[in-house]
């Protein structure tokens, strides 16, 4: 079972790298881009019997620091490979 | 004073830590690898050092959080044993929780590495007895994460505690309120980005990081 968690940074906590990618973005002549937020994505391999509440676990315990982070935990299809 | 410094894979000053702790405590701090569960019985001081502890793999300090030794680190702390995080070492604190807050990427986004001016904000505690409050003194800091970064409430709760040890003179890294360092609501916890243990001879270009060890060695003997 293949999941994908996603990591984003709070709404209110200022993401560097993602003003920096907006502003990039601008210098390259894409209008309209109204703002980047850049998190991060971590796919799991996971066995069946894996519960729902033990993923959520493992993204509060070490995968996201949620004192910044917001995670969101989803089905992810099977890797090309 | 009974001392020991945490070794992660890929910490660089824990070496210097050790060097300024033989300096002024006169007897060298046991080196405790990240693997090991126990610490000695009798201990005073455990000092978490900067570096790149895992590769800064996920966040940093994020790994160093989680591993053996940090379960025993943080059983010692509450047991009433002082910890010092530096830098990497602050961030390690975080992510165990022995802190509050979260260290975020530099606002600017580039890894800063300068002197930096700094006033001591709290002379509470043993960290910074040896200081005055509101003494201005300058210690090097090198980092690409030490935005300090909390909810307004901690923030608040921070302040009005006396827990901000340490706070820029100057625009460093995008801190919240300028936060340098800070204690856990005992005083037996503190995690700071700059490194005090880079100023403690006059060789190194100022001393002004010495009273800290100085602080911590006359509370303990």
């Amino acid at each position: 079972m293949k999941t994908r968690v996603t990591i984003m940074l709070k709404s209110g906590v200022l993401d560097p790298q993602g003003r920096a990618v907006h502003h990039a973005l601008e210098g390259l002549g894409f209008a309209g881009v109204r703002d980047v937020r850049i998190g991060k994505s971590i796919e799991l391999d996971l066995a069946d019997d894996v519960a729902p509440a033990d993923i959520e676990a493992m993204c509060r315990q070490l995968l996201a620091n949620t004192v910044i982070e917001n995670f969101r935990i989803e089905a992810a299809e099977a890797s090309a490979t | 004073m009974k001392a020991v410094v945490i070794v992660f894979p890929g910490s660089n000053c824990d070496r210097d830590l050790a060097v300024a702790l033989r300096e002024v405590n006169g007897q060298p701090p046991a080196m405790i690898w990240h693997g090991d569960s126990d610490l000695p019985k009798e201990l005073d001081l455990i000092a978490v050092p900067g570096g790149f502890s895992y590769g800064d793999y996920l966040r940093s300090g994020a790994m160093a959080a989680r591993s053996p030794v940090m379960r025993a680190v943080a059983a010692a702390a509450e047991r009433g044993v002082f910890v010092l995080g530096v830098c990497n070492g602050f961030q390690v604190l975080t992510e165990a929780a022995l802190l509050p807050g979260a260290l975020m990427r530099n606002r600017e986004i580039r890894f800063v590495c300068r002197d930096v001016p700094l006033t001591v904000a709290s002379t509470r505690t043993a960290f910074t007895a040896r200081y005055d409050a509101g003494e201005a003194i300058t210690i090097p800091v090198a980092h690409h994460d030490g935005n300090y970064t909390a909810d307004e409430e901690t923030l608040d709760r921070l302040e009005g505690e006396d827990r901000v040890v340490l706070r820029y003179r100057a625009e460093t890294n995008g801190s919240a309120r300028a936060i340098a360092g800070i204690v856990n609501d005992r005083g037996n916890v503190m995690g700071l980005m700059p490194h005090p243990e880079r100023r403690v001879e006059l060789a190194h270009g100022g001393v002004d990081g010495r009273r800290l060890f100085e602080g911590l060695v006359e509370a303990f003997g």
